[in-house]
């Protein structure tokens, strides 16, 4: 692994050329050669993060890249850290931003100003923040994916999107001091920052200091619930995820798992799985909070009438069912949750595609019956042909239906898709756990079929609303093959994430045998004689 | 000194968090810069307060525990460069909410 260790970095720096790149060459936001350019950077961070990926499959499981920045003593440098658990996210985000970029590449590029900078930022911030073992370049990561989400929310303009972005920014920075304050105490206790370390010294942490050391914990946990949304700290996301550009929002459903993927990293390494007195700190709390979270999303989502929030309330359920998977802390329900993380990211992501192409497609009156069912049945199907704006296809609305209908099996979880096997391994891991099954083996078990239930009917409402009442009949519908194309391979992806489930399955069980023994990761960072 | 400079983080907070949850965007912007120098100032003290000691070693036969600790100053660092940027950049935001609402109340309905 040691010439490999180098890829550790490359999907922070590709991202980053790629906005340089842009910045020198200045706004070519009709120029096509410019747009291809920045679409090749993005393939070519798809490719890095591929053999990232099959590199750590293939070598033992215990194996990780390792990149000191600067080739500092690893404890005083930063250090970037590549397992299988980064891998995974990496390669997501890289799939979700090479589609929601060629989408935005078909119009939305050209809505505002400094499009792709922002895009690449944002892609370079989330594979830091995926990639870093040190808790303060970690909130660097953060600030640098927040800075471009702000500018890429704002993308567009428009009274509604600024006023839901202000809210965004003011919310975002509050928690940014949260995670500050967090990392203070912790240093301030641990006198390290290297993640590994800090789990290396927990253990010895005075009994005087142990007070600040868990308030520390507890105020960074707060910080990272905002950004996963979590309830009752989700409120600015609807508004903000349904008023953003929607490739933006695309991008935007990786951001809450940033969130998820820092609780279920510090919460496996550093603070549930040691012994003593620091044995699963929070654990109650984050399972509470779980089901508040679902439950709410799933309300959210009977009760939202227009497809973008409802979208973003299925980024609530999701993010309910992770923060329950990480409370339950079993590897078994890990392995589930890991699998759910990408097949929920990426119908997410696909969903909040297809609904700015279904908004293209509804004649303006059937929009309007969207938000406002008070019209419901009296609306006459005309089809604007002034408006046709491409080819159009044939079958579109079919093609177009059986999209919607993939992306509502996999986020109700119902079989035979990924979102039903994903829940499936979860459940049938929590009931395998313990002899007996608990009482949070119920809850769980409750609240994901539960909230598959709600979303399916808000899904099929919604489907029902949008394909059998107000879309006008086949043949006459104008859909750009850059904007179809992409919400397609998304969704092919979940159908292939069910065919192949067997090897997924096998290299997520892999992954969360890794991060729940944290002693390999400690081992693998950190210098062995360091090691007591 | 501990209790100067506990006070002092408190106020501000204190005064932040206020500021913050008020209505209009002005004082929403001066409470976060509030907070901002509070959380700061907290970073600080959490290398332990020292008097007259410098951060940077010199010379190699040095006693460590003559110096005071270099690594929160140099996290402060961090977080005043990004906390300023991120001010600057709501300062935009928020003249465009005005621009577009008519209105300085953070909802942009006028009251």
């Amino acid at each position: 692994m040691t010439g490999m260790n180098h890829i550790a970095i490359l999907p922070i720096l590709i991202p980053m050329a790629a906005m340089v790149f842009n910045l020198l060459v200045g706004d070519g936001r009709s120029n096509r050669r410019i747009i291809g350019i920045n679409i090749g950077f993005s393939v070519l961070l798809l490719l890095v993060s591929i053999l990232l990926l099959t590199v750590l499959a293939q070598s033992s499981t215990a194996a990780a890249a390792v990149y000191p920045l600067g080739n500092w003593p690893v404890p005083f440098g930063i250090v970037l850290v590549a397992d299988r658990l980064a891998a995974v996210m990496v390669l997501t985000t890289s799939i979700l931003s090479l589609a929601a970029l060629i989408f935005a590449s078909a119009r939305w590029h050209s809505r505002g100003t400094n499009f792709f900078p922002l895009f690449h930022a944002l892609v370079m911030g989330l594979n830091g923040a995926f990639l870093t073992g040190d808790l303060f370049n970690l909130f660097v990561f953060f600030e640098l994916l927040l800075a471009a989400s702000y500018g890429l929310a704002l993308h567009g303009g428009g009274r509604n999107r600024v006023r839901a972005a202000m809210h965004y920014i003011v919310i975002n920075l509050v928690a940014s001091f949260l995670f500050l304050i967090g990392v203070a105490l912790i240093y301030g206790t641990t006198g390290t920052l290297n993640m590994a370390d800090i789990a290396r010294a927990v253990p010895h942490i005075a009994a005087d200091d142990l007070g600040l050391f868990e308030a520390g914990v507890a105020v960074l946990g707060i910080a990272f619930l905002i950004k996963a949304g979590s309830w009752p700290l989700h409120f600015w996301l609807p508004n903000t995820y349904s008023s953003a550009a929607p490739p933006v929002a695309a991008l935007f459903a990786v951001m809450t798992k940033v969130g998820f993927y820092a609780i279920l990293r510090l919460w496996t390494l550093v603070f549930a799985n040691q012994t003593g007195p620091e044995l699963a700190f929070g654990q109650n709390v984050l399972f509470v909070l779980g089901i508040a979270t679902v439950a709410y999303g799933s309300v959210g989502a009977l009760s939202s009438k227009a497809l973008d929030r409802l979208a973003s309330y299925l980024i609530l359920v999701s993010a309910g069912t992770l923060l329950l998977a990480v409370a339950y802390n079993v590897p078994g329900v890990t392995t589930g949750a890991l699998y759910y993380v990408v097949v929920a990211t990426l119908a997410a992501g696909a969903l909040f595609l297809l609904k700015d192409v279904i908004d293209q497609v509804l004649p303006a009156e059937a929009q309007i019956l969207a938000v406002s069912l008070e019209f419901y049945g009296d609306e006459e199907e005309v089809l604007d042909e002034d408006q046709e704006v491409s080819r159009s296809f044939p079958a579109a609305a079919t093609l177009l239906s059986w999209c919607f209908a993939i992306a509502a099996l996999v986020m109700a979880g119902l079989p035979p898709l990924s979102g039903f096997l994903s829940k499936f391994a979860m459940l049938s891991a929590a009931f395998g756990a313990d002899n007996a099954p608990t009482a949070a083996t119920w809850w769980i078990t409750g609240a994901l079929i539960v909230s598959g239930l709600f979303v399916l009917i808000a899904m099929v409402r919604n489907g029902i609303n949008i394909f059998w009442t107000s879309l006008p009949d086949d043949g006459g519908l104008a859909l750009r093959p850059l904007e179809i194309g992409p919400i397609m391979v998304l969704l092919a992806l979940c159908v292939l994430m069910a065919v192949f489930a067997g090897p997924a399955l096998s290299y997520f069980a892999d992954t969360a045998a890794f991060i729940h023994a944290p002693q390999n990761y400690i081992d693998l960072v950190l210098p062995q004689e360091d090691t007591p | 000194m501990e209790l100067t400079l506990a006070i002092a983080i408190g106020v501000l907070s204190a005064s932040g968090v206020y500021l913050l949850l008020r209505p209009r965007t002005f004082q929403v912007i001066i409470g976060l810069s509030l907070v901002s120098y509070a959380v700061n100032l907290f970073i600080l003290s959490m290398g332990r307060l020292r008097m007259d000691a410098a951060p940077i070693l010199s010379g190699a036969d040095a006693n460590i525990a003559d110096y005071a600790d270099p690594v929160p100053q140099a996290l402060v660092l961090t977080a005043i460069v990004i906390g300023f940027a991120m001010t600057a950049l709501f300062l935009v935001v928020l003249l465009a909410a005005r621009g577009l609402s008519g209105s300085d109340h953070v909802d942009g309905k006028g009251d």
